[in-house]
């Protein structure tokens, strides 16, 4: 084996594989067990987006937040979300992260920094600033990391909050996963301005762009705006351009996309593709190092899959708790 | 001449019918057309749930879909309203009305009174409501109280395709902001509906089934289970008369009183919260205006005071069923007796 080019060492390389490749199984998974109807509702699957979420939450610690979306699974599984927990939620499950009350766009786990899962477009981006300023005042170091779509990008609460983390100097850092749909509309219908990254001129906030099928790319370049925030530098806005492997949710024809298109992508822009090749070919990882991942990962999602199965529903009685801490 | 026709295609019509009559009539919302810009088909969706599909081909650059920018617009469309244009603009659930409060409360729902009578917003904010669709807590509210307890708002739930077609062409036509909410799991429900246009007046409830012993007012999905309810009740003796409002804002007060002065008894079916709810609205005006013709005390059907869960064993039990129903109007017969 040659010697390590990469800013992340062995072992960090080893643990960035299997966090984009649990994301991608379980996302492959719940395709497939969604078409049996197995599992119920609304489900956004993030595979092929997986390098984003990875690049910048091998950043992170329990202590800093993250703000997420409708398309959250991959933000939970790499922020540390048991996976089992969340297949159970998905589920509807007792044993599930929430308890089975939230469901797939609303697992949360606030112990891991895991602010939620969001229904609402472009929520999650005041939050964050909530989370920035908490940080601030705990002294901590702590940063928030909120993320929205091409099309979530336009929600009025995004571009305030960015003012806000900009004249408050929060650490934060606001992460558009461009996949160049909203729903069935391209990215260029929704949006007049060429790049999302010019934005951040005009709230005085640097704004920077990464290939979000490289995980190095995004790696690099969001850990230097984590690194200014961390240090009290204040906001930044950081779009990725992604690849969204599967429909909008479940059931989507996608029959706004053109011919092929999904094929091609698969074939040339998978960012677990572009990771292997990276490592293996500069002698770092061998495939059968990835493999040998591939296997257990396979074997966790499994796992999930039948203890959500056979985990308990919530009973009937507690329909009404939690509604509020004490009343 | 009539054929069965779905609830959500009765939208698709209504809205067909309107655009065809008057050019003022615009339709905005988010994916609406569903595929604006993209590579492949133009309108692909037609809405999230396909209720918009074909009207793009049909009325072109009419049919327009937004960003995803609720407060913009919507408010754009009122906006447009009080220029002379006749919108209707999709909030696709009425969970994302956060994002547009202050367009709706604050500035449509306030000018013709602020503006000493002088203006008319003729926007119509079509919006799906309801639980049971395993949709969570964000995307399931039913908030009809929220709206309907707005002065200068019209608020409107239809539960069948019928009247979707009468009640959508008159809400267009209609010289103030409507709120017209439609239930997600009505969709596919169908009804003779005719093929030529018509409106139904607002402030019109209907008697889906006439009874003496009882009378059961809702509105909505919560329509359909009060029938179940009402037949179940039937086979036992009890005879139950069913009021659909039809519209909250304007409500049919004389239709409601006018039947609690026949049986006696009064169940109020809500699918939202039980606090500050269309039920209690119900059972305050009925305890004010109709006191002496009560036999008992009124009841209330309401889903409980918690957010939507997620786990459809739980959803299932959120949603007022025919047996929660039937059980209430028997509780306002028993008490009867016992008074008796
Ligand atoms: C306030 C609000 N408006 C609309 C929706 C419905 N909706 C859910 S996802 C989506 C498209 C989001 O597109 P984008 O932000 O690009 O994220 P992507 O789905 O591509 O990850 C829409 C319109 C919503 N959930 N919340
Ligand atoms: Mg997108």
């Amino acid at each position: 084996m040659s010697d390590n080019p990469f800013p992340v060492d062995k072992a960090g390389l080893l643990e960035a594989y299997r966090m984009m490749k649990t994301i991608r199984e379980f996302e492959e998974r719940l395709h497939i067990d969604f078409a049996k109807g197995d599992i119920p509702g609304f489900v956004h699957l993030y595979a092929g987006e997986e390098a984003v979420a990875t690049g910048i939450m091998m950043h992170l610690n329990d202590r800093d937040r993250i703000a997420s979306t409708h398309r959250g699974h991959g933000h939970c599984i790499s922020k540390g979300v048991d996976v089992h927990g969340m297949m159970a939620e998905i589920y509807g499950k007792e044993t599930g992260s929430c308890l089975g009350r939230g469901g797939s766009m609303h697992i949360a786990d606030l112990s891991k920094g895991m602010m939620g899962a969001n229904g609402i477009l472009g929520a999650g981006a005041p939050l964050i600033c909530g989370a920035g300023l908490a940080a601030k005042f705990r002294g901590d170091g702590g940063v928030g990391i909120t993320f929205f779509g091409d099309g979530a990008a336009n929600q009025g609460m995004v571009l305030e909050s960015m003012n806000l983390a900009a004249v408050w100097n929060l650490p934060v850092i606001f992460v558009c996963e461009n996949n160049g749909y909203a729903e069935a509309t391209s990215r260029d219908y929704g949006t007049a301005v060429k790049s999302y990254v010019d934005r951040g001129a005009g709230f005085g906030i640097p704004g920077v762009h990464a290939d979000g099928t490289d995980f190095f790319a995004v790696y690099e370049v969001v850990g230097e705006l984590i690194k200014r925030a961390r240090e009290g530098g204040g906001p930044a806005l950081l779009e990725c351009e992604v690849i969204r492997f599967f429909g909008h949710f479940e059931g989507d024809a996608q029959t706004y996309k053109a011919k092929g298109e999904n094929e091609y992508n698969r074939a040339n822009r998978d960012c677990l593709k572009i990771f292997r090749a990276k490592v293996t070919e500069a002698g770092v990882i061998s495939d059968a190092e990835l493999d040998a991942i591939d296997g257990e990962v396979a074997e966790l999602i499994e796992d999930s899959v039948a203890s959500a199965k056979a985990a308990p529903l919530p009973s009937p009685k507690d329909l009404m708790s939690n509604v509020y801490v004490s009343y | 001449m009539a054929r069965k026709l779905s609830y959500k295609m009765a939208v698709n019509e209504a809205l067909d019918l309107e655009m065809t009559r008057d050019p003022t009539v615009i339709l905005m919302g988010e994916d609406i057309v569903g595929g604006a810009g993209s590579p492949g088909e133009d309108d692909a969706w037609g809405g999230v749930l396909g209720v918009t599909k074909g009207l793009f081909a049909k009325h072109g650059a009419r049919v327009m879909d937004t960003p995803l920018s609720e407060s913009a617009y919507i408010g754009a469309a009122i906006g447009a309203a009080a220029c002379g244009m006749r919108p209707v603009a999709e909030l696709m659930f009425i969970d994302f009305i956060g994002c547009c409060f202050d367009e709706i409360f604050n500035q449509a729902a306030k000018f013709r009174y602020m503006f000493g009578g002088k203006a008319e917003t003729p926007v119509v904010i079509r919006a799906m409501i309801g639980a049971g669709y395993r949709a969570a807590a964000q995307h399931s509210q039913m908030l009809t109280p929220i709206v309907t307890h707005i002065p200068g708002l019209k608020v409107v739930c239809p539960s069948n395709a019928y009247d979707v077609k009468g009640l959508l062409i008159q809400s267009i036509r209609d010289n103030d902001p409507v709120i017209f909410c439609e239930h997600k799991n009505l969709y596919a429900h169908e009804v003779d509906v005719p093929l030529e246009s018509y409106a139904i007046p607002f402030g019109e409830a209907a008697i889906p089934r006439e009874g003496r012993d009882a009378t059961i007012v809702t509105y909505g999905l919560m329509v359909h289970r009060s029938l179940e309810a009402a037949e179940k009740l039937a086979r036992e003796g009890v005879d139950v008369e069913v009021i659909d409002l039809r519209t909250l804002s304007p409500m049919d007060w004389d239709t409601v009183i006018e039947s609690v002065e026949k049986t006696g008894r009064l169940i109020a079916v809500d699918e939202a919260h039980p606090r500050c709810s269309i039920a209690s609205d119900i059972t305050a005006f009925v305890a004010q205006h109709a006191f002496r013709a009560l036999k008992s005390a009124p009841q209330m059907v309401t889903a409980p005071h918690s957010p939507v869960p997620f786990s459809p064993t739980l959803e299932d039990i959120y949603i007022p069923s025919a047996e929660t129903i039937a059980g209430a109007v028997k509780k306002t017969i028993i008490q009867k007796m016992v008074a008796a």
